[in-house]
């Protein structure tokens, strides 16, 4: 698996004496918390409601069992036993006390972890998707042109001081699983006459004003990946708004400027980029490739996986749900759910994850993914290892067969944790969880995404979602908005606000309304919400959501 | 005519342990709301505010917030405040915690 060269362990310890140092001089009063605080920040410790919380790095999600284990370490020894995975592909600890966080690093540092937050207005760590590499579906492994954009990016002169933070995300597959679209820059891989190459896709983003990037090439051949991201970074470095900061992201460039106009400068700007490039980044490319070879596959027959999916409905209902398909048709991808009903969305305690860590080692090739879904992915299983490692997901509570189900809900901290919060998320996700876990409907129901952010800032993805929830404070109550329609693949769209919101006790029974109306509306068991959703449009679904309104009209 | 001034707690988190904590009328910290000085006047509450940041090497930013008095002492006007007051709704964390262990 790749190390990190900008952040080996000489480098990291360093950082830690220093961040120990800092916290002492806090504690003994020779900093004030004016000075400290952006040193905490940097080394990913923030100041929540009701304690700090560190938040651990865990580039392109990928894990090895030891860190997975250390992860488990920090829960136990200095945490209330468990993680919270989260949808950045990191996981946050909710409840470390100051002194003992150096400690926590130091730990972190052992096994080649660190909590440091890139940050100001630069371009951040690329995101990938979690199926890297394993996926059958995949043109090729987009991690290593992710950690070529890193190399490319870091201390690049020309992009220390951008107008706003800079965030790429790429995948290797024509079906996008890391919401490419809501990106500043997306890379999707796509193949024409035989060549793998990048659709390019500029000024998507979520938060405050939500938009779905544009395409701005429909196919870039491989090899002038950087010089056309430089060229896209320098037209929006010169066109980007720099007055008002919740206009400087690349969408509202590109919202003002109009694609076609950002076109035709980037095309201009790369004539002239491309030839200051003389292959050396190609050499490079290379070079990082071999540190994400493929496992050697094992192979084998699957006569056992066959065996337990004709014969146990529990391990037939699970395969169904949690596996996607590998590159290899003897292996499996599993997801491992971390959204059990009425648990908390993506925590996941200090056992399960030694448990995942062990799975890992014997069974997956020793390496785990953490997915923006808030699950744990075992991304190389050979098919005839599946029952075993279903019986042990069992033991350890971690079966839960809901993938892609109305209780697989992306929620982020909300106000039960985030100082930011204007509203709970965490407990609306495991009421609508338990809710349809006790009708019995969810398989029934079908593909279909619930996600649920307090507050604008939108760290639960909820504009991208079919049904997403944003919870509000409206004049000292809690308050929940619903938009239906949002699509965080590769058909992406922003989801469209019902209207009024709810109160808290009256969200669930409003979700479950908006559920009903579906099941009667579908064509068939194959139509999924979003499809309805599409053919149909908003007004049924509004009938169903306010049906005192509809009264009053009629 | 000027609007009635809400009553104020001053609050902050605990430097070690981050926890929330509330100003008492003799200068020290509780973590209990109950035991908190509650201040009816606008022009106290800004002095208090300013004695309370004095404390500013073992505490993490003070502020005045919204509360009332209660059968108990002083009690929170919005939900964010109360939320405070107990710890999560996920897991009896926090202050609930604390409470268990009496
Ligand atoms: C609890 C502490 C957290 C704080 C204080 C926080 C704060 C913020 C803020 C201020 C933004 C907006 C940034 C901007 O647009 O300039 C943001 C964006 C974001 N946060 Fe968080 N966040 C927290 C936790 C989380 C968690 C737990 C997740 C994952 C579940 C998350 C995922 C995201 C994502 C994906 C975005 C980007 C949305 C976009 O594209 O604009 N955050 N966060
Ligand atoms: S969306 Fe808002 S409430 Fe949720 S984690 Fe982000 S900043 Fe906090």
């Amino acid at each position: 698996m790749y190390k990190y060269n900008a952040f080996d362990e000489a480098f990291l310890a360093e950082r830690n004496a220093q961040f120990r140092a800092q916290v002492e001089r806090r504690i003994d009063g020779s900093l004030t918390e004016d000075e400290f605080k952006p040193l905490r920040l940097m080394n990913g410790v923030y100041l929540q409601l009701h304690a700090y919380m560190l938040r651990v790095a865990i580039p392109y999600g990928t894990l090895n069992s030891d860190q997975m284990r250390a992860l488990a370490l920090l829960a136990e020894k200095w945490d209330k036993g468990y993680g919270h995975f989260t949808t950045r592909q990191n996981i946050q600890y909710n409840w470390p006390k100051l002194p003992d966080i150096p400690d926590m690093l130091d730990a972190l540092g052992e096994a080649g972890l660190h909590a440091i937050q890139t940050s100001g207005n630069t371009i951040r760590n690329t995101t990938a998707d979690h199926f890297a590499g394993a996926a059958a579906d995949e043109l090729t492994d987009p991690r290593p042109f992710a950690e070529l954009i890193r190399q490319w990016s870091t201390d690049h002169p020309e992009f220390q001081f951008l107008g706003r933070k800079f965030k790429i995300g790429i995948t290797g597959s024509p079906n996008d699983r890391a919401v490419v679209k809501a990106h500043d820059v997306g890379l999707r891989m796509v193949e024409r006459d035989g060549e793998i190459g990048f659709e390019v896709i500029v000024g998507g983003g979520l938060g405050r004003t939500p938009m779905v990037g544009k395409v701005i090439r429909d196919f870039l051949p491989q090899p002038d990946l950087l010089p056309y991201l430089e060229s896209v970074l320098s037209v929006y470095n010169v066109l980007g708004r720099r007055d008002n900061k919740y206009k400087a992201r690349i969408k509202i460039t590109v919202q003002e400027n109009g694609i076609d106009k950002i076109r035709e400068l980037v095309e201009a700007r790369f004539e002239e980029r491309r030839h200051e490039f003389d292959g050396t980044d190609q050499e490079l490319l290379a070079e990082i490739k071999t540190h994400f070879a493929a496992p050697q596959f094992r192979s084998g027959d699957t006569s056992a996986y066959d065996a337990a999916y004709n014969n146990d409905p529990v391990f037939r209902a699970w395969a169904d749900t949690n596996l996607a398909e590998h590159r290899d048709a003897n292996h499996a991808i599993v997801t491992i759910s971390i959204k059990k009903h009425g648990d908390t969305p993506g925590d996941a305690t200090a056992d399960q994850m030694r448990v995942m860590a062990d799975l890992a080692e014997e069974l997956g090739y020793d390496e785990l993914r953490i997915s923006h879904q808030q699950n744990v992915i075992l991304p190389h299983v050979h098919k005839n290892d599946l029952p075993v490692i279903h019986a042990r997901l069992k033991d350890a509570s971690l079966a839960t067969a809901n993938i892609g189900l109305i209780s697989d809900i992306i929620a982020c901290p909300g106000m039960d944790y985030c100082a930011l919060a204007t509203a709970r998320s965490i407990p609306v996700a495991q009421e609508i969880a338990t809710r349809f876990d006790a009708l019995k409907l969810e398989h029934d129901i079908g593909h279909l995404q619930i996600k649920i952010s307090g507050c604008i800032n939108a760290c639960g993805h909820h504009h991208v979602a079919h049904i997403g929830i944003l919870g509000l404070d409206r004049a000292g109550v809690e308050n929940y908005q619903i938009t239906l329609g949002g699509d965080a693949t590769e058909t992406a769209a922003i989801g469209k606000r019902t209207g009024p919101g709810f109160a808290y006790d009256e969200i669930v029974p409003a979700v479950e309304r908006l559920v009903d109306a579906y099941m009667g509306l579908r064509t068939d068991a194959s139509e999924t919400f979003l499809e309805t959703y599409r053919r149909l449009g908003m007004e049924p679904f509004k009938t169903a959501l306010y049906p005192e309104a509809q009264k009053k009209v009629a | 005519m000027a609007r009635p001034f809400t009553p104020k707690v001053i609050t902050a988190n605990d430097l070690l342990e981050g926890d929330v904590i509330y100003f008492k009328a003799d200068d020290s910290w509780t973590r209990d709301l109950s035991q908190a000085e509650l201040i009816v006047d606008e022009a106290e509450a800004q002095l208090r505010l300013l004695e309370a940041e004095k404390q500013n090497i073992s505490i993490v930013g003070a502020y005045l917030a919204d509360a009332k008095a209660g059968a108990n002492g002083p009690e929170p006007v919005h939900f964010r405040e109360d939320f405070r007051r107990k710890g999560p709704s996920n897991y009896s964390h926090g202050k609930q915690e604390a409470a268990a262990h009496v």
